[in-house]
């Protein structure tokens, strides 16, 4: 088994601008949303990350009021969003870049969004130009691409001037001219105080966009807090040991409190640095073959941690050690 | 208002309704062309003659009630609506009203485009509108086919795909209903209180629009006991209960 990632870290802080307290959805036998709880805070980019299927989207459709939770509860500025007036004033998301009638034009699509809250026409054209798409606005929606649709969405997402944005997975299918555009858009939104809620399942594309991240799998909080304090302790050394005495070498470091996987003849060891196995390595008389120290992946640190959660839900009973 | 015109621009910014709009038109004014141009003494050109082709505008205008409903959430935007007007009752009543309306001005086009072109074609037939009877022939196409898209409406909320919807819708409209009748003993009570059924007796009422010509020359008669007005009544009745229902199990329902 590999390294074990501590219990589930939640700050102090409440007053998020958008708060949820054990948020649980169930369709049918399965618990898609498992008693969430996190909150998200304003004046940053705040990541939700977790596997296809973790139950992000389950989430976010939630925040918004479309699915009604099996029970808990999600508040943004402290009101459920269906209480909010002219929610798309207060609240802009960028659900699924697909929802748009394909025989409708651009502007037609964005125009009885903007009239449904009230907001001036000339928005719309603003919203446009801002996304970059005032060329093609009279265009049918049908023939767009990804790439352009993802536009679109974002601009109906921010045709209220919100407080509050909601992506879900927004770099999806686009090209790197498209990825590194909307990370620019996120933080500059973020860095006028609004809040930014952005849902993802690469770490690698969070890394470098979010401030915060709230971590689910299958359904379950496994992490919130900063970005780079998940990183650090995601992305945590271990050792690889090739040894003729690998039974008596993993007695010793057993005993001497490290973590060791062993694996087709080979330990992974966490919780001790390459230097103090050599040491021990020396002591117990044991050969080594191999002594390689090696910082995990982004990817493959979060996909153990993602993995873990899944170990957890199957009835895992293994104690959750600090290992850093 | 403002809901009314987010879905004035939602219904007309697509192409559909225009589409239904004319086939419509054509297929009723040309099934009436084919029933007054070819009328005889056997069978006189009279005001009921010049609308026996109501129900098909009727199917059409179905097809493009559920539609209204149904490429939503085909395409998603019924959550984008959701999300942008939480009240979803208030959402729905205001799409159900904007397609009632297109559908009853569809309607009066329809009825009276049928009517005139009877006139046409058979300048020396008695076709003047000169009875309440004559009048809500030809007027009340309109109505009936306004709450008939409340009808579908609903159902496309029910069902939400396009093909199930109107599948049901028209296996109903061209089936259930007369079938109903050939069921021993109880079957014509039954069809008796079947809507659509009601729906005809309020438009011919006891047939005197159709004076001069026999009754069997003609379309089925009504067999609802009640009066027009009181048909009008149930038939919108039947088309608001199925609505409300409707909108009950859109808001208890994930978007």
């Amino acid at each position: 088994m590999p390294y074990l990632w501590p219990p589930p870290v939640i700050t102090g802080t409440i007053g998020g601008v958008i708060e949820a307290a054990g948020l649980t959805k169930r369709y049918g036998s399965t618990l898609a949303v498992d008693d969430l709880s996190f909150h998200v805070e304003p004046g940053r980019v705040t990541g939700f990350l977790g596997p296809n299927g973790a139950g992000k989207s389950t989430t976010m459709r939630m925040i918004l009021g479309l699915d009604n939770p099996t029970a808990g509860d999600v508040r943004i500025k402290g009101q459920h969003y269906r209480d909010l007036n002219r929610p798309l004033r207060t609240v802009g998301a960028l659900l699924e870049a697909a929802w748009r009638h394909p025989g409708r034009s651009a502007r037609n699509h964005l125009r009885w969004i903007a009239r449904s809250n009230e907001i001036p026409q000339r928005r719309v054209d603003e919203v446009l130009e801002l996304v970059g798409l005032t060329s093609v606005a009279k265009k049918k929606a049908g023939g767009f691409s990804l790439g352009m649709l993802q536009r679109l969405g974002i601009a109906s997402a921010l045709l209220g001037d919100p407080e509050v944005l909601l992506f879900d997975e927004p770099v999806n299918g686009l090209d790197p001219e498209g990825i590194h555009w909307i990370r620019q858009l996120m933080q500059a939104l973020a860095a006028e105080g609004r809040t930014v809620f952005v849902s993802s399942h690469l770490l690698s594309e969070m890394s470098q966009t979010a401030q915060d991240l709230v971590v689910i799998g299958r359904g379950k909080l496994i992490y919130q807090g900063t970005t780079e304090d998940f990183i650090d302790r995601a992305t945590h050394q271990s050792v690889r040991v090739r040894s003729p005495q690998l039974a008596e070498l993993r007695e010793a470091l057993t005993r001497q409190g490290a973590q060791v996987d062993e694996d087709d003849g080979t330990l992974t060891v966490s919780g001790m640095d390459s230097d103090a196995i050599g040491e021990l390595a020396f002591a117990t008389g044991a050969t080594l073959h191999e002594l390689s120290p090696r910082r995990g992946s982004l990817e493959e640190a979060f996909m153990q941690l993602t993995g873990e959660a899944v170990e957890y839900h199957a009835g895992d009973h293994g104690a959750a050690p600090e290992t850093t | 208002m403002t809901l009314l015109a987010v879905e004035r621009i939602k219904l007309f910014s697509t192409r559909s309704p225009w589409w239904c709009a004319v086939a419509a038109l054509v297929l009723t004014t040309g099934f009436t062309a084919l029933v007054v141009g070819n009328a005889d003494e056997e069978f006189p050109a009279t005001v009921a003659s010049t609308q026996f082709g109501y129900s098909f505008g009727l199917a059409v205008i179905m097809v493009l009630a559920a539609l209204a409903v149904t490429t939503e959430y085909r395409f998603g935007t019924i959550r984008t609506t959701f999300q942008a007007i939480p009240n979803r009752t208030a959402a729905l009543l205001a799409k159900t009203t904007v397609v009632a309306l297109l559908s009853l001005v569809i309607g009066e086009i329809v009825a009276f485009a049928s009517w005139g072109l009877s006139l046409l074609l058979q300048p020396q037939a008695d076709l003047a509108l000169n009875s309440t009877a004559d009048w809500i022939n030809v007027a009340g196409v309109g109505p009936v086919y306004a709450f008939a898209a409340v009808m579908a409406v609903a159902v496309g909320i029910l069902v939400r795909h396009s093909a199930g919807a109107i599948s049901l819708l028209l296996i109903y409209n061209l089936a259930v209903e007369s079938l109903v009748s050939l069921i021993p003993n109880i079957g014509d009570d039954i069809y008796e209180w079947m809507p659509f059924n009601v729906a005809n007796k309020f438009l011919t009422g006891a047939g005197a629009s159709n004076a001069g010509r026999a009754a069997e020359a003609g379309a089925p008669m009504s067999t609802s006991p009640l009066s027009p007005g009181w048909a009008l009544a149930y038939f919108a009745g039947v088309a608001l209960v199925l609505l409300g229902i409707a909108i009950a199990s859109a808001r208890r329902r994930d978007a």
